[in-house]
């Protein structure tokens, strides 16, 4: 039985960020069908009663003074971004042109 | 006593001419007797590297300068009498997955391919605290994601056993460069075996500690509840020298245990096992999980050497370790598809533009696409199914659930031995290009690896000889509970002095000499 179509796989894809060519879709979109009905596994084992377990160790907020410290100068902070301007990050547009 | 003299000079001898072959112990001894200097020691190094490290491919960098001029500030400082590090002076290898300042750090991916770090890892500070000098950093699967190294994006590494076949995966840069004598000791991270499957097919040691014994501060993430950075070394003295350099506490990761590091050095001379409890897990060791019969016949000698050391050695059963391997494929893909998302073309990292005026959204998926493999696209894709909204509870959900249960199993057999063991990988290193084709033949490789990143219990592997039909090395996993690392150490360096006694030498000794290839 199929769980993941390709038409699914490319939702997916789009989600993610993942612009992916047709031929990519094609090979994925098959071998990903297989991982998921494999991975499907885990519902044939535990019960509703069985807590779920994120991490493992207890966890707690770690919390320290909020005092000014040294960090990353500006040239730093931008020495590895693709395109800089005027001290910031310089990004394609975000809004749709219409 | 003529002839231990001669014995004792000969072996000197041989040694100077190639200092290379000495462990980290003995390259510690002598640097600090100053019988040799760092940067003759360094040299060397380098010097192998530059002749055989084209045909291998461990390295994706090599800092020479940076390593060479640490050595000299380490011979100098010796020279004026100053205390030092036990390793200092020693060199070592770092995975391309560490963060290392005004050092290319890739991860293997294209993705990362100028991508120079503007700080250190919390563990690269380590070693440089301890004056060690840095000679590179190790090829990888992209993002960690593999088993064989053949998800670079920089090309595979190959094994120093055999040229044809793979090194282990993640760290099979790590790996193949302690095999291959490039580097006496070498960083490397473990999500899910990749420190400890690829010291099992190069036949070195390879430890994946405690979850948060280790700071993973500026390393680059994978699955933050499943990393964890350890050493990789030739014998386990080394590697507890190199872990007692990188484990403790660390402010700068929230997951970072505060407690004191376990004595690995002082288990690391233990030599009877007397009392011990050694299980054996059934349902990740045996011919009938499909285990190669030569690395199920080296595993069956090593327990014989157990139980010959003075350990008890009894079967245990962790029933849901046969959906750990599920649940590992939907909670490590959930979480890479979260910390992956930061590659995202705007502040760092390849950036693609389509043609006319793209939007950021545009430009992200044409990044995204050209910048990372299949494989990662395969999990990132997986995970972000897995946490979509009509399936999260069906697949991450349930995962989690089953993660309960593998650490429930894990808490049932320490309550009955003080150490759980197996074969480390079902096969020795198999041919390049044979599972490429196939992720989920690949997935298989951790089987036996992928239960204690699960449950967040410290393994090592250990070399347990070779495998009949082929010559190639084979790993015995040792499995602790959380913070008793140590005991890791205590039960590989009995066996291995064992295993060194019968067989006259460490397992590493009989790799047979790398062929330069043109």
């Amino acid at each position: 039985m199929s769980h993941l179509s390709r038409e699914d796989v490319a939702h997916v894809a789009m989600l993610a960020r993942i612009q992916l060519e047709d031929a990519e879709l094609d090979r994925l979109a098959a071998q990903l069908d297989q991982i998921v009905d494999w991975v499907g596994q885990v519902g044939e084992v535990a019960s509703a009663d069985v807590p779920p377990m994120s991490h493992p160790m207890p966890l707690a907020n770690v919390t320290r003074p909020d005092e000014v410290r040294e960090s990353l100068t500006v040239q730093q902070a931008l020495a590895n971004a693709p395109q800089a301007q005027d001290d910031r990050f310089a990004v394609p547009r975000i809004l749709d042109e219409e | 006593m003529s002839d231990s003299t001669t014995q004792a000079a000969s072996g000197a001898g041989a040694a100077d001419a190639d200092p290379t072959r000495l462990t980290a112990v003995e390259m510690a001894d002598r640097l600090a007797a100053g019988t040799l200097t760092s940067v003759e020691l360094t040299q060397a190094h380098l010097d192998r590297i530059e002749r055989l490290d084209p045909t291998v491919h461990a390295f994706l960098l090599v800092d020479a300068e940076g390593a060479l001029a640490t050595a000299r500030e380490v011979d100098a400082a010796r020279a004026a009498g100053e205390e030092l590090p036990r390793l200092a002076g020693v060199p070592v290898a770092v995975k391309d997955i560490a963060c290392t300042q005004g050092l290319t750090t890739t991860a293997g991916s294209r993705m990362l391919e100028e991508f120079v770090p503007p700080y250190d890892a919390t563990i690269v500070t380590r070693l440089r605290d301890a004056r060690m000098p840095i000679l590179g950093k190790t090829n990888m699967d992209e993002f960690a994601m593999g088993s064989s190294t053949e998800h670079s994006a920089f090309g595979p590494t190959r094994n120093p056993w055999d040229l044809e076949r793979i090194p282990g995966g993640s760290g099979g840069g790590s790996s193949a460069a302690v095999a291959a004598y490039l580097a006496p000791l070498a960083i490397g991270s473990d999500t899910g075996g990749s420190i400890r499957q690829p010291a099992a097919v190069t036949g070195t040691v390879g430890t994946k500690p405690t979850y948060g014994a280790v700071s993973r501060y500026g390393i680059i993430a994978l699955a933050s509840s499943l990393d964890q950075i350890g050493p990789c070394a030739r014998t386990v003295a080394d590697a507890a020298l190199l872990h007692e350099v990188i484990a403790g506490h660390d402010p700068m990761d929230s997951t970072s245990v505060d407690a004191p590091v376990p004595d690995v050095v002082g288990a690391a001379g233990t030599t009877d096992l007397a009392g011990l409890r050694v299980g054996v897990v059934r349902e990740i060791s045996g011919s009938d999980q499909g285990f190669q019969p030569g690395v199920q016949a080296r595993f069956e000698e090593a327990l014989d050497a157990l139980r010959g050391l003075g350990a008890e050695v009894t079967e245990v059963s962790c029933p849901h370790f046969a959906y750990a391997m599920a649940a590992y494929y939907l909670i490590l893909p959930s979480e890479a598809s979260s910390n992956l998302a930061r590659y995202d073309a705007m502040r760092y990292g390849l950036r693609v533009t389509p043609d006319d005026s793209p939007s950021a959204e545009q430009v992200m998926g044409a990044s995204r696409d050209a910048g990372f493999g299949d494989e990662v696209k395969r999990r990132i894709i997986l995970g972000t199914y897995a946490l979509s909204s009509g399936y999260y509870d069906a697949y991450y959900g349930q995962a989690q659930k089953v993660r309960t249960l593998i650490a429930r199993d894990f808490e049932a057999a320490f309550g009955q031995v003080d150490v759980l063991v197996s074969p480390t990988a079902p096969t020795t290193a198999f041919r390049i290009g044979d599972q490429t084709e196939d992720p989920m033949a690949m997935y298989l490789n951790d089987i036996a690896t992928i239960p204690a990143n699960l449950a967040g219990v410290p393994g090592m592997s250990v070399p347990s000889g070779t495998a009949e039909e082929d010559g190639l090395p084979t790993g015995l996993q040792i499995l602790a509970p959380a913070m008793q690392d140590q005991r890791l150490y205590a039960v590989g360096a009995a066996l291995e002095a064992r295993l060194r006694e019968r067989q006259g030498g460490y397992v590493i000794e009989q790799a047979p000499e790398i062929e330069v290839r043109a």
